[in-house]
């Protein structure tokens, strides 16, 4: 591993920083212009880092004490009228923050370009985003070198593995559907291990005889033994995860294939792992006896169990500390992420496959951390996760376009083509050969265009680059031309395939992806099939996939989930949970549309409970539906967003009049809803009947102002600041999208003086400090118990259209 | 139906082959093998003690079914005449080899050749298996207090919880499934209950046919064609 420094050159590095910054800060508003105005932007940002290296943060350490003395300087110089050698009042040292100052440049640089790439309209929908970008990087590269500058090593393998890669295989890790995923075990591993296994043998070996009969012309080839042919085969054989998930997510696939093409990229690691390292190692020697090759796949079991063994662990950790969190909401994402980080390492320290590891990890912690955790860390967790591997992914294409320009090519036209050619061939000879055999095996079998597009999902991307820059250049100096055939076929397969995926799916009409979200009923059947199954294979008597299942299954709620869930919800079953889910995600869907403007989009009719009840009993539903059936916590849960939300601010509104809100700032779509008079009548029933159906108390409609509010307002808003000792209680303004908890609390709290003071609430203009009102009567205890409410908001309305409730 | 003990590929199997592998709505391009009806009436002969017929208690002493929460169903299932396909009614008390082997059937995986057409049959054959399932008084639809039953059993291995919980779920499927089929609805009209059209809307995209299926009936699936 190598991490490239160098000496910064003050002088000029000050003269670019000063000139560029600002620029830096009007570029995000100019962003979304037009392409001009984006190659502009590109070209500061070049100015900016030129010249530059980016490394590691731990690396800059030593770089920046040498500066130490001046910052002291700084730190007393401002603010002082005095001459320039006693203090100077504006001082440069852009080698102190260099390191992190670059860093940022460079994510930012990628944000931007994903930014902008969205804003052209139909660019999106022809070229795939990794292609773009990866023109972005070419670009950046070749104007950096075309400014006479060291292009930094970007791609650097370190930079890589340790911190570029991670956040994307956790993403697919912790998202992975299991499901599907479990279900395709057995035909995934067939296409990682022995996919990957014939083409890196394929590859390199026709590579190795392509090599010998060229001896004619190419000097070049002459001298490529037979090992170094087949490490290049392993590393250029294995398809890339980043590179498939960047196309795959577009093309919007079925789940099937998507998790097959997927997985493999995935489970591929351990063999790539394996393969490298032994031919590495071997080749130095020359020979590889019989007994390496044993060790080799002993080594394989051990890289890849390995891995998941020492994910799983870290996942049990982290699901059974997720278990105490209740009390520190705040930092129960972080558990998610440093222990998933550090099965990652531990795993890449022992040479293990950490891509495994980190799979293994996810998919494990994940239900035990999902029934821990609050329903803002869940949210938090997720968008936190997407944006690292949105991020990393843009960097990666980013930095492969640079790193194409920089690197010392050597190229050789028969190497290759051949090359290309072999990884096609090698790709579709494997996968028809084993489905051929895998279909044998499998109750739904894969049809030819499956097979097409597994093949030819077969995309290479940054592993492999990576892999080949590891490659030391003293053992292999045909690592130039290696490194030039690998990013050949990266841009090849990312280019040609990736682009043309899209048209060919829609050409063979491919089943895609049903976009329709889970139902209840789906998952009752979902259950009941299950059963059903284990219950007809017993009556076989054969013990197949669902019977062990069904006893995996139960030995996990028998002991497993106990010790890992907090409280009652490991007793939940699967159905509950489920429906638990969605009752919540109705109700929040609910109070965030203000109760009528829009209904959840689950319930698109007019069809209410009255519809379906049996009409013998009628009346009595309400009572026998109300909350009893709901376990305590959850019930509370759903309760206090329909009460702090729905029911309490309805009450409100009910006991004063609506007419002296007309002065209310957000009284401005009133109008709209006076014309929509009727339309509200009909949704109040309905709204009765979804409270109903919610299992709550019916409660009558919102207000239109309540709604126009809440809509018009971002949700998220969360401006009540606790720290303040003189004033005790924090009045919340009722108007603002505040987290629901907080309003309930003080509803808690204070039910008598609500009705007095509403009417005030309500006409106060809303700004950050305006929720804080003062209430003498109440003690430091509601403070305290306030303090803890702000720590865990709780679910608020902010759900988003991408379910991320639901499994 | 006389002894079956004999082996594989005898006469005996092929009427019940034939029997076994035609859905009422397409041609016969798959079946349940010869080799997997011998294997299926071995175990008929250790479930029903080398007797002729099955009887409900025979299935209750199955020991690994004791903990399936839809136990009951599935039972009934064997014993119920709609799924032998001779548009009976009611429910017997014990069922011979063909019964059994009959209600196996409809557990087979499609055939990779299926045309979109047979396709549709085979999952209009399972969902039909599951609608007869939940509508246990046979009148076309599944009521609410049907689809109750229904999830309570599912989750009756919940204990109370379960119980309790299971109404307010099945309300809020019985919820889903009129509005999704019925779409508008004045309040005075009234949802009767899940028809069998219904119940196909339902699980449009539930895509039964690839998942109702059962590893054991996949061997050798192209034996039997004609």
């Amino acid at each position: 591993m190598r991490c490239v420094r160098r000496a910064a050159s003050p002088q000029g590095q000050y003269q670019s920083s000063a000139a560029a910054s600002p620029d830096d800060s009007a570029r995000p508003a100019g962003s979304g212009r037009s392409l001009p105005g984006r190659g502009l932007l590109l070209l500061t940002v070049l100015v900016l880092l030129e010249g530059t290296v980016f490394r590691l943060g731990a690396a800059s350490t030593p770089d920046v004490s040498g500066h130490d003395t001046k910052d002291h300087h700084k730190a007393t110089a401002i603010g002082h009228n005095s001459t320039k050698k006693a203090f100077p009042v504006l001082d440069l040292d852009y080698g102190h923050i260099q390191t992190p100052f670059e860093i940022s440049l460079w994510v930012l640089l990628a944000s931007l370009m994903k930014l902008g790439f969205h804003l052209i309209p139909r660019l999106s929908g022809i070229v795939p985003e990794s292609c773009l970008l990866i023109v972005v990087g070419l670009l950046v590269g070749g104007l950096i070198k075309i400014a006479g500058e060291k292009v930094p090593p970007v791609l650097d393998s370190r930079l890589f593995f340790l911190c570029l890669l991670p956040p994307i295989i956790l993403d697919a890790g912790y998202f992975l559907p299991i499901r599907p995923f479990m279900e395709n075990l057995g035909t995934i591993l067939i296409f990682a291990v022995v996919g990957t296994l014939w083409n890196a043998f394929f590859i390199g070996g026709l590579l190795y005889a392509v090599c010998q009969i060229q001896t004619g012309n190419s000097s070049e080839l002459n001298g490529l033994g037979l090992l170094p042919c087949l490490l290049f085969g392993s590393i250029i054989s294995a398809v890339d995860p980043v590179a498939v998930l960047a196309v795959f997510e577009e093309i919007h696939i079925n789940e099937l294939l998507h998790i097959l093409v997927f997985g493999e990229s995935l489970l591929n690691d351990a063999v790539t792992v394996v393969l490298y390292h032994l031919f590495e190692e071997y080749s130095g020697v020359g020979t590889v006896t019989v007994m390496d090759g044993f060790l080799g796949i002993i080594s394989f079991l051990v890289v890849a169990l390995g891995g998941v063994l020492v994910g799983a662990i870290y996942g049990i950790l982290a699901a059974f500390t997720s278990r105490f969190t209740s009390h520190t909401r705040v930092i129960e994402p972080l558990f998610v992420f440093v222990y998933s980080y550090i099965a990652y390492l531990s795993a890449e320290m022992f040479h293990l496959s950490g891509i495994m590891a980190l799979i293994a990890c996810g998919a494990v912690m994940r239900p035990y951390v999902e029934a821990n955790i609050s329903h803002k860390s869940h949210t938090t967790i997720k968008y936190f996760l997407k944006m690292w591997s949105s991020v990393s992914e843009t960097l990666i294409f980013i930095f492969l376009g640079v790193a194409t320009v920089d690197g010392p090519h050597f190229w050789n036209w028969t190497f290759v083509t051949v090359t290309v050619i072999l990884c096609l061939v090698a790709r579709v000879i494997g996968v028809v050969g084993l489905t051929y055999i895998i279909n044998k095996f499998r109750i739904v079998k894969l049809t030819t265009k499956d097979q097409f597009i597994i093949a030819y999902g077969g995309l290479r991307g940054a592993i492999a680059f990576s892999l080949g820059f590891l490659l030391k250049e003293d053992h292999f100096p045909e690592r130039n031309m290696f490194l030039t055939a690998i990013i050949t076929v990266i841009f090849f397969t990312v280019f040609v395939q990736g682009m043309t995926i899209k048209p060919l799916v829609e050409l063979l009409a491919v089943k895609k992806k049903q976009e329709a979200k889970r139902s209840i009923n789906e998952e009752i059947h979902t259950q009941f099939l299950d059963h059903l199954l284990t219950g007809i294979e017993d009556i076989c008597g054969h013990y197949g996939h669902h019977h062990w299942k069904d006893k995996l299954n139960r030995f996990n709620k028998k002991y497993v989930k106990k010790c890992l869930i907090a409280g009652e919800r490991s007793k939940e079953p699967q159905l509950i949970a489920f429906y638990h889910k969605m009752e919540m995600k109705q109700a929040i869907q609910l109070v965030e549309s203000g109760g009528g403007v829009k209904m959840p989009s689950a319930m698109p009719s007019t069809v209410s409970m009255q519809n379906i009840q049996p009409k013998k009993l009628p009346p009595p539903k309400t009572v026998e539906r109300a909350l009893p059936q709901l376990p305590k916590g959850r019930e509370e849960e759903i309760r206090k967003i329909l009460r702090s939300n729905l029911q309490r601010t309805r009450q409100r509104l009910h006991s004063y009049n609506r007419h002296t809100l007309v002065a209310d700032p957000y009284e401005d779509g009133f109008d709209k809803f006076i014309l929509k008079k009727q339309k509200i009548i009909e949704l109040e029933n309905k709204i009765k009947e979804m409270n109903n159906y919610l299992t709550v108390p019916a409660a009558p409609t919102d207000s239109p102002t309540m709604s126009r509010a809440r809509l018009a307002s971002d949700p998220q808003a969360f401006s009540v600041k606790p720290d303040s000792d003189s004033v005790p209680i924090i009045q919340v303004d009722l108007a603002s999208p505040q987290s629901p908890d907080t309003v309930n609390v003080m509803d808690e709290f204070r039910r008598a003086d609500q009705e007095e003071n509403q009417g005030l609430m309500m006409r106060c203009p809303r700004g950050p400090s305006e929720p804080k009102k003062s209430e003498d009567t109440e003690g430091a205890r509601d403070q305290q118990k306030l303090m803890r409410c702000l720590s865990d908001p709780g679910p608020s309305a902010d759900e988003d259209e991408d379910e991320p409730f639901l499994p | 139906m006389g002894a079956l003990q004999s082996a594989p590929g005898q006469p005996e199997y092929t009427d019940l082959a034939e029997k076994t592998g035609c859905p009422r709505f397409s041609p016969c391009v798959f079946s349940v093998s010869f080799e997997q009806i011998a294997v299926l009436h071995k175990r008929f002969k250790q479930l029903s003690h080398n007797e002729e017929t099955l009887r409900r208690d025979h299935f209750e002493k199955i020991p690994d079914l004791a903990c399936n929460p839809i136990r009951a169903q599935i039972i009934g299932a064997f014993f119920d005449k709609r799924n032998y396909r001779q548009n009976g009614e009611g429910s017997v008390e014990e069922i011979g080899f063909e019964e059994f082997l009959v209600v196996m059937s409809h557990f087979r995986p499609p055939s990779m050749h299926f045309t979109e057409e047979q396709r549709e049959g085979i999952r209009r054959e399972k969902l039909r298996f599951l609608f007869n399932m939940h509508d246990t008084d046979n009148d076309g639809t599944i009521t609410l207090e049907e689809y109750r039953h229904v999830v309570e059993e599912l989750l009756s291995r919940s204990g109370a919880l379960g119980k309790e919980t299971a109404k307010s779920i099945a309300d809020a499927a019985m919820l889903e499934v009129a509005s999704i089929s019925m779409g508008h609805m004045e309040p005075d009209e009234f949802y009767e209950g899940i028809t069998f059209e219904h119940f196909l809307k339902l699980l449009d995209g539930f895509e039964i046919e690839s998942k109702m299926n059962i590893r054991f009936l996949n061997m050798d699936t192209a034996t039997m064609c004609k």
